[in-house]
């Protein structure tokens, strides 16, 4: 049995500052940004932690499970620090999303969904990402996008990222 | 009359509404904002208190249709919600923008909030809501910190909150992220992740204005129709309907990407025809022929080129040619694309995300993805082509939402009008088009 897992001061705070968007009595409405917080401090969601959401939003564990399974951004389970996601819809597709993906795996060693083992890196594939006049484009950690792809500013940013990670 | 790099296109007429903003020096800013006359009319509305009924009139009068993609009259709608209907009452904006092909939202997110919030509090004060969301998806993280940061500026110059000038008008407005899913673009399963659930949508009706967020009267909106409202009533319904064409009233923000020379995203008159919105963006890459187009995101019907290039992009035209102007999205295809792979990628889009909900849909988007995949790796058979359009075919009107629809139409055209691929490719186990192994 692992033990369970209990909000931080600061953790609370921020899912609170949440709560308040709602109204009175409508607290789970804040589940999907408290997950989000809390995969935002640890990585990734391990059971506990979506247990300690249900009950501090006072709503049935089952509930928040089934948020967990139906979000894309929700990680339940460890990823690389940077999971770079490129994005295969249609407008990125026409523009050689897959020579982008391809270039990656071979740079990186790794297939699609697999993670580096330094652990630095996961490669994944994003469904659109509202850059289609930047194709191809690509979306770090799901919230910083990089548009105009190419092979040498896919290999500038790993390098940055790199340093990123080490700092 | 300034026409813009010599198509018909009247220079003055681009980026005149949602993009007003875009070429001023920091454009998300309140003084940016002020400057160009913003919150001028929800001034004007605290000190005048119009009737709701007349600020809805106007905003039927103008035609505004809904640019998410439905395109169902602005005005109409919020007369749904009746002045005796119980209150609370909430608003919603829509800034869930993921339909492949579109990336206009995002510019007014960034660039121009306020005129997203002067929108909110028009549509608020003319429904009786005291309560908006805007919902961004959860990727947008900068388009969210610049939301914040504008409604912060806006509170603190008293234009939003409680009794708001003085006026006695309460309307308090948040932004709010998801965390990732397309089909909480519906409106409904917007509603429901809202509530904190997983994003499917309702079964309707009752309708949104009857039993929307928590079970109360409710609007949802697209962000761009709801920016679309102070210059609106600023300029007057009849100059933003002027604007456009007959049926098709004001401005359309289309967002032009693929095989482009210089993709883009313009705010244009509706009914320009699309020849011209090719010129603006330097023709097809490298002056290769125009093979086929997406017109608005990629669950709109696929027209052929020569088709394309004699309509003009409004509502009725796209209508007439069996495709629809959607949210604006015009995804361009050259004579080097493989129809077969390009349906593959669209496809492999609505299996994954597909809430699931209704059989036909869920079962149905993986079935006509397995077909298409099999074709593209040479294992196609002579009757796949009959049996996607059948299994397209019987999901159109089963299912609970529109994504149905959405799935089925690319496949039901991609397959009709370019038939000969998918026949070809199944007898000679390769592309017609290119000799490049795919995918």
């Amino acid at each position: 049995m692992t033990d369970p897992y209990t909000l931080t001061v600061n953790e609370k705070k921020r899912i609170d500052h949440w709560v308040n968007k709602f109204p009175e009595g409508q607290a789970q409405s804040a589940v999907i940004m408290a997950l989000r917080i809390l995969q935002d401090e640890h990585r990734w969601l391990k059971d506990t932690h979506l247990d300690c959401v249900a009950d501090y939003l006072d709503m049935p564990k089952v509930r928040v499970y089934e948020v967990a399974s139906f979000y894309s951004m929700y990680n339940r389970e460890p990823k690389g620090k940077y999971e770079i996601k490129v994005c295969s819809s249609i407008s990125c597709h026409l523009c050689k999303a897959h020579d982008l993906i391809h270039h990656i795996r071979e740079k990186l060693d790794i297939q699609l969904g697999e993670t580096t083992k330094d652990g630095v890196f996961t490669l994944g594939e994003a469904e659109c990402i509202a850059a289609c006049t930047q194709a191809p484009a690509l979306i770090i950690n799901d919230v910083e996008t990089h548009g105009s792809m190419n092979k040498d500013k896919v290999d500038h940013l790993i390098t940055e990222l790199r340093k990123r990670g080490k700092s | 009359m300034t026409k813009a790099n010599g198509t018909s296109i009247q220079a003055d007429r681009i980026n005149q509404v949602c993009y007003r903003s875009l070429e001023h020096k920091n454009p998300w800013a309140l003084k940016t904002y002020e400057s160009l006359g913003g919150y001028a009319v929800w001034r004007d509305i605290l000190k005048n208190r119009p009737s709701p009924e007349t600020l809805v009139g106007k905003i039927k009068d103008s035609v505004l249709r809904g640019r998410g993609g439905a395109g169902f009259s602005t005005g109409l709608k919020m007369s749904f919600i009746r002045s005796d209907a119980p209150t609370p009452r909430y608003l919603v904006c829509n800034s869930d923008e993921g339909e492949p092909g579109t990336c206009k939202d995002t510019l007014i997110l960034q660039n121009n909030p306020h005129q997203l919030i002067e929108g909110m509090l028009i549509a608020c004060y003319a429904q009786g809501m005291e309560t908006g969301y805007n919902y961004l998806r959860g990727e947008f993280t900068l388009e969210f910190a610049r939301c914040e940061q504008a409604l912060k500026e806006a509170y603190k110059q008293g234009l939003v909150g409680k009794n708001i000038k003085k006026s006695g008008i309460n309307i308090d407005l948040y932004n709010v992220l998801g965390a990732g899913s397309y089909i909480v673009g519906e409106e409904t399963a917007m509603l429901e992740s809202l509530e904190g659930k997983r994003a499917m949508p309702r079964v309707k009706p009752p309708f949104p204005a009857n039993y929307g967020l928590y079970g109360k009267p409710t609007t949802i909106n697209n962000t761009e129709t709801l920016a679309s409202l102070p210059v609106i009533l600023e300029k007057g319904a009849q100059w933003f309907s002027n604007m456009g064409c007959s049926g098709s009233g004001g401005t359309k923000i289309f967002c032009i990407s693929g095989h482009i020379e210089k993709p883009g995203v313009y705010e244009l008159p509706l009914g320009t025809p699309f020849k011209d919105i090719l010129e603006l963006c330097g023709g097809v890459r490298k002056g290769r022929k125009l093979k086929a187009v997406i017109p608005g995101g990629s669950s709109m019907k696929v027209v052929p080129g020569p088709k394309m290039l004699t309509v003009n992009m409004d509502y009725q035209s796209l209508q007439n040619i069996g495709s629809g102007i959607g949210s604006g999205g015009i995804i361009i295809m050259d004579e080097t694309t493989c129809m077969v792979d390009t349906l593959a990628c669209i496809s492999r889009f609505y299996k994954q995300e597909s809430c699931g909900q209704c059989t036909p849909c869920r079962e149905g988007s993986g079935w006509v993805m397995r077909i298409i995949e099999r074709i593209l790796a040479g294992k196609g058979r002579k009757e796949d082509i009959e049996e996607l359009l059948r299994i397209a075919g019987n999901v159109e009107g089963r299912t609970i939402c529109a994504f149905g629809e959405a799935f089925a139409w690319p496949v039901l055209s991609f397959v009709t009008e370019f038939h000969d691929e998918f026949a070809y490719f199944i007898e000679h186990k390769h592309s017609k088009i290119t000799k490049e192994p795919i995918g």
